[in-house]
């Protein structure tokens, strides 16, 4: 690529570069997404993958523009009136970000599904909006089979709802928002040890008193408090209290003896609690640990269960029980040379520990066959530096969702207790897609259908209810307002749901960052959301 | 939002403003619309509902009044601003205002999708105003190329809501004060005619919020300001002296070594500049090496001077969505606004939380109380300063201080006018005895954040 297009490119997305990194849009720029339908959400899902560089999206949509249709859509205009949406949609999205190729296919999903199911294979990623249940569920079922994720997205009324289906998402890079730091203070390991021991806080002169980290502070402290308890830190608040006092009076006195300011000690005494914190394996770690992936490794699993069963290996060999040292530590009060040495000391560890999980690759590379080259040094250094923080997403397919026997009842009854929950709009959702079944249209779309199709609606959400057995009430105002919205897709809904909906599909195309899990519902009309697994 | 004992007042403040704007509403320009364009939009106007405000009426007006009639400012053209402007012409808002006094810059290109490669450097608020009224038929945006602060009381009447979509705490505190100044009390009864709605939506990476404000009636913007903590700047002695952080060494070339080796002749450094960012990313990277330090790279470089912060499309759509679902509840009565503040985050899953910021009883901004200034008479006018600026809930930037002394206006501190700044300087180390105040005296206080002079009164302690 010539160097101009990549600084401009640089330039361009700077701003975003700045949250998930040049390998993060990488992925973005190789990934191929399919739009099905460009009504308003779709479009303006659409507009927000397109913006950010997306390599390439297909619309595939068989309808016809509409008058309504260009009313709530940025990406229409009068002129398409008559047009294939498709098409339509297509030329306007494709303008806005020439790195994007832009393609269409005039065709309902439902046809494609009859006569050529695969096409669906080539995606990245397939969003399905305004999609009926039964297109939903036939595609749901093709693309569960090709491992292609898919997230359907709806927009009703002042209701948006989104569903995420992908059999098993694996994230290293999760970028949590209050990470805890691996300092290792509560089992110091060798090098730590020594570098803790080359300090003497007694025979320092102040320069260095107060410029020596809260790390090194805490770390001498418990040393002392661990030989006068018998080995056993401090515990409970009254323990730490005094602890905190220890270091308190560890402060340098003037000759009056009043202690000075030493912004370093004040530092080791407020981080004494999170200091203090038992390092161990982060539960949900445990748990993948545990899985079927991870104790069966065969040529076929993925680079990320490899070096999850990698450091699985490391934790009961040379990690003792704990995962590699993260290598990173917060900045605080200290000289630059004693900071940077305390720094490289974890990072050395942390490089060292790495280094024993890639012989533990390797191995499992060479015993499935598979060249040790496949894995890169720098991919098991970001696993490494991300060990507590690795996340994997399953979630249900469609059809355990939409099964009798296999619904998830008790979500729906228990959040079902509080009749206003946004468990309702699911239900209510549910109930119009039966209705749009039953009489080939939705509830209320013309001014006289609306009282009429109450009772009809009605019927509707009586018969789900009972075909899954659901012992809850939905109130009427409920049955009334969604014959009310007449299946109306008014565009600030379509928005939310836009952004929404793009950010989730990001997440799945770069793997950082979490996706929900799995049935997202907004209600505009409390400005309130809720996420259920269902 | 609506008081159980107030919906007739409303209703007639509805009815009112329809009136009033009847005469100076643009044309009737019904020639641009076709058959079902609002058809989405019609749904909620001219049906009656079981959720909808207590005040709303299904009618085929409320239609009208949007496209005809309802004026709506939108402040800012950048990433909420586009987003904005899209969602409020798609929901029949017609009148619109829109001010920016920005250009456009290549690195908005990312979300600021009115916006062209071919575009960069022109003024934001044209050429998004320019994209929305060929893209809408119908829609009639009027750009400004302005601060906010250019504009006066009488500009900003004539809105019927107005929409924020603003990267500083301070223009936001602007706006604020502003609105608060236009409203007016009827024996110390507020009017609600004179209380103008404004939607304040922020973006920063994947964290956002959008907020309710109705001035006088709910929680403001200064009500709330330590949700806004001050920007933490690293000390200077770890700047100058103890550098561990790559930003350490970025800033000490910024602030010290700039001003000191002036490249590029005297100019001030400029971030825009390429080759400004070049030269301190090189300088950084001499004193990390000094210091053994690591990670100092053109990004980081130039995110740490401009004080950059991450922004993607998708947040700015959630928020102005939001927004823009918010002027639309308030425009036409259709459902009872957000009570009053929306809080999202799209790091891990979807994380929604609303909650009803509260007025603060003393509120510098919309509190009408008179603020107190509790000093000894042997406190130094710079204790006062630091007081104004310091104080989280003041949070002032640059205050000029003036008062009344033997029935002359005084200065006693002024920041931002250099000859004014050394004449008074020297106030700073007298005593408030020594300045000739008095318990009980008025002390006006004028600064960047706020349209209209705040008023406190001195009161001595021991």
């Amino acid at each position: 690529m010539a160097a101009a297009t990549k600084g401009s490119k640089e330039q361009k997305y700077d701003r975003q570069l700045r949250l998930w990194g040049d390998h993060g849009q990488e992925t973005l720029e190789n990934a191929h997404v399919c739009l099905i339908n460009a009504t308003a959400t779709g479009t303006e899902i659409l507009k927000n993958l397109v913006l950010p560089g997306i390599g390439a999206f297909t619309i595939v949509d068989g309808h016809t523009v509409a008058g309504e249709d260009v009313g709530n859509n940025f990406f229409l205009s009068s002129d398409s009136i008559g047009k294939n949406r498709a098409q339509a949609a297509t030329e306007l999205l494709q303008e806005l970000n020439s790195d994007v190729s832009g393609n269409f296919v005039e065709e309902s999903p439902d046809k494609l599904l009859d006569n050529d199911p695969e096409f669906f294979h080539r995606f990245t990623i397939v969003i399905g909006v305004q999609l009926p249940e039964s297109t939903c569920l036939r595609l749901g079922s093709v693309l569960w089979t090709a491992s292609v994720p898919f997230l359907v997205c709806k927009t009703y009324g002042l209701l948006g709802y989104m569903r995420l289906v992908v059999q098993e998402h694996t994230v290293i890079e999760s970028h949590p928002d209050n990470a805890l730091e691996d300092l290792r203070l509560d089992q110091p390991f060798d090098e730590f040890k020594n570098h803790i021991n080359s300090y003497d806080l007694t025979s320092m002169e102040k320069k260095d008193h107060s410029h020596t980290p809260w790390i090194i502070i805490v770390a001498k402290y418990l040393e002392r408090w661990l030989s006068e308890h018998d080995g056993q830190p401090p515990k409970n608040y009254k323990e730490k209290e005094t602890f905190r006092q220890m270091i308190r009076e560890g402060m340098i006195k003037n000759d009056d003896g009043v202690p000075e300011d030493e912004e370093n000690f004040d530092e080791a005494i407020k981080n004494v609690n999170t200091a203090l914190n038992q390092t161990k394996i982060p539960s949900a770690v445990e748990d993948l640990f545990n899985s079927e992936q991870c104790s069966n490794i065969t040529v076929q699993s993925s680079s990320f269960w490899m070096m999850l069963r990698a450091v699985k290996e490391f934790v009961y060999n040379e990690g003792n029980g704990s995962l590699p040292v993260r290598g990173t530590i917060p900045d605080m009060i200290a000289d630059s040379q004693k900071f940077i040495n305390l720094q490289n000391v974890y990072r050395e560890k942390s490089l060292q520990d790495a280094a024993a999980v890639s012989k533990h690759v390797e191995r499992l590379l060479q015993s499935v066959g598979k060249p040790v080259e496949s894995i890169s040094e720098k991919d098991i250094k970001l696993f490494c530096k991300n060990a507590a923080f690795l996340r994997v997403v399953r979630c249900r397919s469609l059809a355990e969702e939409y099964h009798v026997d296999s619904i998830n009842k008790d979500e729906i009854t228990s959040c079902m207790e509080s009749p206003d929950s946004e468990m309702v709009f699911y239900l209510m959702i549910r109930a119009v897609d039966r209705f749009y079944q039953l009489h080939s249209r939705y509830p209320g779309v013309y001014n006289y259908q609306v009282e009429e199709d109450i009772s009809k609606l009605k019927l509707c959400v009586n018969s789900l209810l009972q075909e899954y057995s659901l012992n809850v009430n939905i109130k009427d105002d409920y049955i009334h307002e969604f014959c009310r919205y007449g299946a109306a897709e008014p565009h600030t809904v379509s928005a939310f749901l836009g952004g929404s909906a793009a950010q989730e599909a990001i997440k799945i195309i770069s793997h950082q960052f979490v996706p929900f899990n799995n049935t997202f519902i907004y209600n505009a009309m409390s400005q309130t959301s809720a996420t259920f697994q269902l | 939002m609506a008081d159980a004992e107030e919906p007739e007042k409303k209703r007639r403040r509805f009815e009112d403003l329809t009136e009033k704007m009847a005469v100076d509403s643009g044309h009737r320009d019904s020639g641009c619309d076709w058959e079902g364009r609002w058809n989405h939009v019609k749904k909620f106007l001219e049906r009656p509902g079981p959720f909808t405000h207590p005040d709303f009426e299904p009618s085929t007006e409320s239609l009208q009044f949007l496209l005809e009639t309802c004026k709506i400012l939108v402040i800012g053209a950048g990433g909420l601003g586009c987003e904005l402007l899209k969602n409020l012409a798609l929901s029949g808002f017609r009148l619109i205002h829109v001010v920016d006094m920005d250009t456009i810059d290549v690195s908005n290109l990312n979300r600021q999708f009115l916006f062209r490669p071919k575009d960069v450097g022109r003024p934001k608020a044209h050429v998004a105003a320019d994209f929305i009224n060929s893209r809408i038929a119908g829609c009639k945006v009027v750009p400004h190329f302005k601060k906010i602060q250019d504009f006066n009381d009488s500009f900003y009447r004539q809105f019927h809501i107005i929409v924020c979509g603003l990267d500083s705490i301070i223009a936001r505190r602007w706006i604020n004060g502003m609105l608060i100044s236009l409203l007016s009390y009827d024996e110390g009864v507020l009017d609600p005619s004179s209380i103008i709605p404004l939607i304040d939506g922020g973006t920063e990476g994947f964290k956002g919020n959008a907020r309710v404000i109705l001035p006088g009636m709910t929680a403001c913007i200064d009500c709330t300001l330590e949700l806004y903590p001050p920007q933490i700047n690293f000390p200077m002695c770890t700047i100058a002296s103890m550098p561990r952080l790559p930003e350490h060494c970025i800033e000490y070339v910024r602030i010290l070594q700039w001003p000191k080796d002036g490249p590029f002749g005297d100019t001030s450094l400029d971030g825009d500049n390429p080759e400004h960012i070049q030269w301190v990313f090189e300088r950084s990277q001499e004193r990390a090496a000094e210091f053994s330090i690591t990670g100092v790279t053109y990004r980081l470089t130039q995110g740490v001077v401009k004080r950059i912060i991450p922004a993607v499309a998708s947040t700015n759509a959630v928020i102005a969505a939001a927004c823009a679902t918010e002027v639309f509840k308030i425009a036409t009565s259709a459902y009872i606004p957000l009570n009053n503040y929306l809080v999202f985050n799209d790091v891990d899953g979807l994380y929604t939380y609303t909650f009803e910021a509260e007025r603060k009883e003393n509120c510098t901004a919309c509190s009408q109380v008179p603020q107190d200034l509790q000093f000894p008479p042997s406190a130094k006018l710079q204790e006062v300063l630091e007081y104004l600026t310091e104080t989280a809930s003041l949070q002032m930037k640059s205050p000029a201080i003036t008062t009344t002394l033997e029935g002359k206006n005084k200065t006693l501190y002024l920041q931002s006018v250099k000859s004014i700044e050394e004449r008074t300087r020297p106030n700073l180390c007298k005593t408030l005895k020594e300045l000739g105040l008095s318990d009980g005296q008025e002390i006006a206080v004028a600064d960047v954040t706020t349209p209209q002079t705040v008023l406190f009164k001195l009161n001595f302690t021991a």
